[in-house]
Order: structure tokens, then C-alpha cells, then sequence
């Protein structure tokens, strides 16, 4: 695990990952496309009274998803507003979420052009080199990974101490390592892109 | 060359332009996800701002639990939210005097 550095020629971000860490990475990525389109991010149309107009009213959601992970993605834009959030978020949510979407696919067909197969094999390493518009994609694809894991798990500010305290058996634990060691390579990438 | 001639001023009005010119600002509040370098980073990368003024703004953020990071007419801000919303930052608006 090294995480990500900059190359110095071309100021690509570039790393290596093992085979089963590029798998994980996918995985990651394969379950935020999945939550990001579980939920549907069309309009109730049980509200209105035209049903011509409920049928044509496909333009976007306007509450906040259910899902708390899909509620901290998609925050209210107007928290003392609830008619301006509501047009808020019929304009940008499909948007946000399509974009969420294809940033995690891209990291996933990185990944995949860099070698990574169905069934990969021990001893396999995957090699990634990041432009920059490729690792600000990157950046948020890491990001919305780990505030999902965040959400799920429930951290808070200052509770490192009761992760670090679990039972390495504990399932929570395990999630929590992952979620830092994407925290790593995002801290990495950062370091890398940012000059 | 000649001086200016005297205008004739009307009378302050408030109405509808005044409501229209009034100023929106976007919020960036703190979370416990997202790290430090990342929130420079994007304030860096979106916004342009130096280094300097984004690491001012991202230490408003850690320790006062949010900073105004914009200012604009609304449709500005809106676009900066969903910018931010983008970049997995946690982002509101609102009139700049509340």
C-alpha cells in the first residue's frame, strides 16, 4: 500500500495497486453506482391532480431521499426554504446523480483497461496514471465512498478512538479500515494533483 | 475640459430591483468525513482562489463548523452549490443578511 504520488515528468498521479486492492476499489465503486440508482430520482406523481401533467413530470425528485447516505450525497440546498429546496433539488439531483454515477463507472474502466480482470489473480498489479481531470474524478468517486461508509457506520467527529478500540473481529472495524485506507488514497491524490 | 454637469438625483427607491440585487452566499459546513487537503483542494480548483485564502476559508469551516465560501446573485450560488454538492462537499445558501 503506497498510495498515490506524483509523477514527475508528465505531473500525472500515478499508483500501483495489488490485485486485491483494485478489486476492493471496484467493488466500492460498484455499490455506490448500485445505491445511486436504487432509489428512483423520479417524482411522486401520486400529488398531483392533472394527470396529464404527472405523466410529463419527469424532470426530478423534490424531497430528500430516504436513504441517509443519498440524503448526505443530495444535501438541502435551502434548509429554511422548503419550496425553494424542493425546485432545487427537481434541477440538479438527477444531474448530481448521473454524474456520481458515471465518475464511479470511469474509475471502474480504469481499473479494468489497467489490467484488472473478472477473477484477478495474486501476484497481479495494477498500474493507474491519473491526469488531472482523471484524478479530480477520482477525488470524488473517494469521497462519496467514504461518506456512504461514514454514514453507515455512524462516525462523528473526534471518535477515533472508539474505532480504533473495536475487536479486530468486529465487522465494524474491518469497514472502518477500509474507509481509512480510502481516506489515504484520497489524501495521497490530493497531494499528488494539487500544485 | 469641463466640470460634470450637476445630475439630478431621484429619491432611494425600494422595490423590486433592490430585492433582486440583494446579495446570496454559499455555506460550506464542516463534516467529519471529508479531509482538509481535499476541501482546500476543491476550494482551490472551483473557485480559484490562492492557497492561502482557501486554507483561510477550509479553517473557518473545521473549527467555527461552517464558512461563507461565495458570494452572488442566486442563480450564482445555486451554481456553486451544486458545484460543491459535486465535489461531495456539504453546502447551502441563503440571503446574504440572515
Amino acid at each position: 500500500m503506497s498510495g498515490f504520488t506524483r509523477h514527475r515528468k508528465s505531473g500525472a498521479a500515478v499508483a500501483t495497486f495489488s490485485a486485491f486492492e483494485a478489486d476492493l476499489l471496484r467493488s466500492l465503486a460498484s455499490q455506490l453506482i448500485e445505491l445511486l440508482r436504487n432509489e428512483t430520482a423520479v417524482p411522486e406523481v401520486a400529488e398531483s391532480d392533472d394527470p396529464l401533467e404527472a405523466l410529463l413530470d419527469f424532470s426530478g425528485p423534490t424531497l430528500a431521499p430516504e436513504d441517509p447516505v443519498l440524503a448526505r450525497l443530495f444535501p438541502t440546498a435551502y434548509p429554511k426554504d422548503d419550496e425553494a429546496a424542493a425546485e432545487f433539488r427537481r434541477y440538479t439531483e438527477a444531474d448530481l446523480r448521473n454524474g456520481k454515477a458515471a465518475g464511479a463507472a470511469e474509475l471502474i474502466d480504469t481499473l479494468e483497461e489497467a489490467g484488472l480482470d473478472d477473477q484477478p489473480e495474486d501476484g497481479v498489479f495494477i498500474d493507474v496514471e491519473l491526469a488531472k481531470p482523471a484524478a479530480i474524478t477520482w477525488m470524488r468517486s473517494f469521497t462519496d465512498m467514504r461518506l456512504a461508509i461514514a454514514t453507515r457506520l455512524g462516525i462523528e467527529e473526534g471518535d477515533e478512538e472508539f474505532w480504533y478500540g473495536l475487536d479486530d473481529e468486529d465487522p465494524r472495524s474491518q469497514v472502518h479500515d477500509i474507509y481509512e485506507w480510502v481516506g489515504y488514497l484520497q489524501e495521497t491524490l490530493v497531494q499528488a494533483a494539487h500544485k | 475640459m469641463s466640470a460634470p454637469s450637476p445630475v439630478e438625483l431621484d429619491e432611494p427607491v425600494t422595490d423590486d430591483l433592490t430585492a433582486l440585487a440583494t446579495p446570496w452566499v454559499t455555506i460550506v459546513w464542516n463534516d467529519p468525513v471529508n479531509l482538509m487537503s481535499y476541501v482546500t483542494f476543491v476550494f482551490t480548483e472551483y473557485f480559484g482562489y490562492s492557497k492561502k485564502k482557501a486554507e483561510k476559508l477550509m479553517m473557518e469551516v473545521h473549527e467555527d463548523g461552517r464558512s461563507v465560501v461565495s458570494t452572488g446573485s442566486r442563480e450564482e450560488m445555486e451554481r456553486d452549490v451544486q458545484a460543491m454538492h459535486e465535489y461531495g462537499l456539504w453546502a447551502t445558501m441563503q440571503p446574504a443578511d440572515l
